[in-house]
């Protein structure tokens, strides 16, 4: 059973509508226990940061977040602010501390001078290494889905397995480990998107 | 590349599909999930739902009709989010923060507010708060008025505002707006093509993305407002209820006239 965070952001029934049309079971969920007795985790959300934080704390839920991830290595996925969330620091309206699983950093888009519209909406095109678990057998160029307007900064740039390109290159998918995170909306990318949820439902 | 958008836009009035002409003649299609369900499999890149419903209003006419009512928009939403998986917007009738909140939980992933944005123009800001900036789409209806110039009108185009759009459209950026919905109300159904001169007025006094909508009548209209009105976004209601295949026609057209549009997949069922 794959366990769906809920903390109060963003569009939780998206991802559990996606994994049900995939016929993954799953739950969406803010009891520890239920997470601790899941196979694997999924973070979603969309909003901003600071907010994703203080609801984690107020929940309780970044001890048993972090047990379950960096101990017992279950696999997870983050989404789109769930990507986010798990970088050191976000600067998004002020300077945030996230759960550290990443060494990088949450910036936004500056794109002065180079009439690009922020936030970032709509279909790009991301340059994928299927090396990836969740990547491998798919087109090496694939078109999801993306809303955002902050990034992730990444200092070790060998943990990155999709780019994406919005004024310059930005990093779309990283995995490290038994941590896979997109900042695009698999559940919302039709059948390229489907298929990393699925990827990820059997490792 | 980022690419621009196809969003076929569905008007829903008490449950019904319609097809909607300059805001005030509304005909009945029938149901809008079948509706979706096609458009689907049909590569849109996402889909907006207005709710043009009065709630002071009920057809009784459809009583007696084949057509059956689908009930409230929660439905309708509930529906839809469970076999589409592109992004989907829900409009109209949106009050308060709750309203909101019960759309998204529901199945949605961005909301059109239009009437009360222009009423209580912190809610624009309130709002993208709790749920992020490119959860709220403002909903800008233009039409010009006695005096020949554009203006913004709300309530479903019966209310006057005095605002000019590129006031408008510039306020509501800057208290929060993610993407604006733009639509002329003297084009909605006249198939005479986008108003340019209204669309890249906004276009240019603003750094969100914005969606033209309002007077497609034919495929070539949406290469017009991408190359010349310089939207992020193409959307229209009719062209997409009348013609078969509409979304692959109009994606081979603007992929023939060089734009960047995502490619047409065919929806693979998983299950």
């Amino acid at each position: 059973m794959i366990a769906i965070i809920d903390y109060g952001l963003g569009n939780l029934t998206s991802v559990k509508n996606a994994l049900d049309f995939l016929g993954i079971e799953s739950q969406i969920t803010n009891d520890i226990q239920k997470i601790q007795k899941a196979d694997k985790i999924i973070l979603p959300g969309v909003g901003a940061f600071g907010y994703g934080m203080e609801n984690l704390k107020k929940l309780d839920l970044i001890e048993v977040l972090n047990k379950e991830v960096i101990e017992n290595k279950k696999p997870f996925l983050g989404i789109c602010l769930g990507m986010q969330l798990i970088c050191k620091k976000s600067y998004e309206e002020g300077v945030f501390e996230g759960l550290g699983w990443i060494d990088a950093q949450v910036v936004r888009f500056s794109l002065e001078g180079e009439k690009l519209l922020v936030p970032h909406v709509g279909w790009n095109e991301v340059r994928c290494n299927l090396s990836s678990p969740i990547l491998t057998g798919g087109n090496k160029e694939q078109t999801f889905y993306f809303v955002h307007s902050y990034y992730v900064d990444i200092k070790d740039k060998s943990v990155v397995v999709g780019w994406c390109d919005y004024g310059s290159s930005f990093p779309a998918i990283i995995q490290k480990e038994n941590i896979f995170a997109v900042q695009f909306h698999p559940e919302k990318s039709q059948t390229e998107g489907l298929e990393i949820l699925r990827k990820f439902s059997t490792l | 590349m980022l690419k621009k958008r196809l969003i076929p836009c569905l008007f829903l009035k008490n449950g019904h599909l319609v097809r909607s002409e300059k805001f005030s003649y509304h005909q009945l299609l029938g149901d809008p999930i079948a509706q979706v369900e096609r458009i689907n499999s049909w590569s849109a890149d996402e889909l907006i739902y207005i709710d043009i419903s009065n709630d002071d209003y009920y057809d009784l006419r459809r009583d007696d009709k084949k057509t059956k009512s689908m009930g409230n928009i929660y439905d309708i939403i509930e529906r839809v989010s469970k076999t589409c998986f592109i992004p989907l917007t829900f409009g109209g009738n949106i009050k308060t923060i709750e309203d909101i909140k019960e759309r998204l939980r529901r199945g949605a992933d961005k909301v059109v507010i239009n009437t009360i944005a222009f009423e209580n123009t912190d809610f624009i800001g309130e709002s993208a708060k709790v749920f992020g900036r490119q959860c709220i789409v403002v909903g800008i209806d233009v039409k010009i008025n006695s005096k020949k110039e554009y203006e913004v009108y709300v309530g479903h185009g019966k209310i006057s505002t005095g605002l000019h759009p590129v006031v408008w459209a510039r306020e509501v950026e800057k208290r929060g707006a993610g993407e604006i919905f733009l639509n002329s109300i003297d084009r909605d159904g006249t198939a005479k093509g986008y108003d340019i001169t209204l669309i890249k007025m906004i276009v240019d006094s603003v750094s969100i993305p914005v969606i033209a909508c309002g007077g497609v009548g034919i495929f070539e209209h949406f290469i017009d407002g991408i190359k010349e009105g310089g939207v992020s976004a193409v959307s229209a209601g009719n062209i997409f209820n009348f013609t078969e295949n509409s979304i692959i026609q109009a994606k081979k057209t603007l992929k023939n006239a060089g734009i960047d549009i995502r490619p047409i997949i065919k929806l693979v069922n998983h299950g």
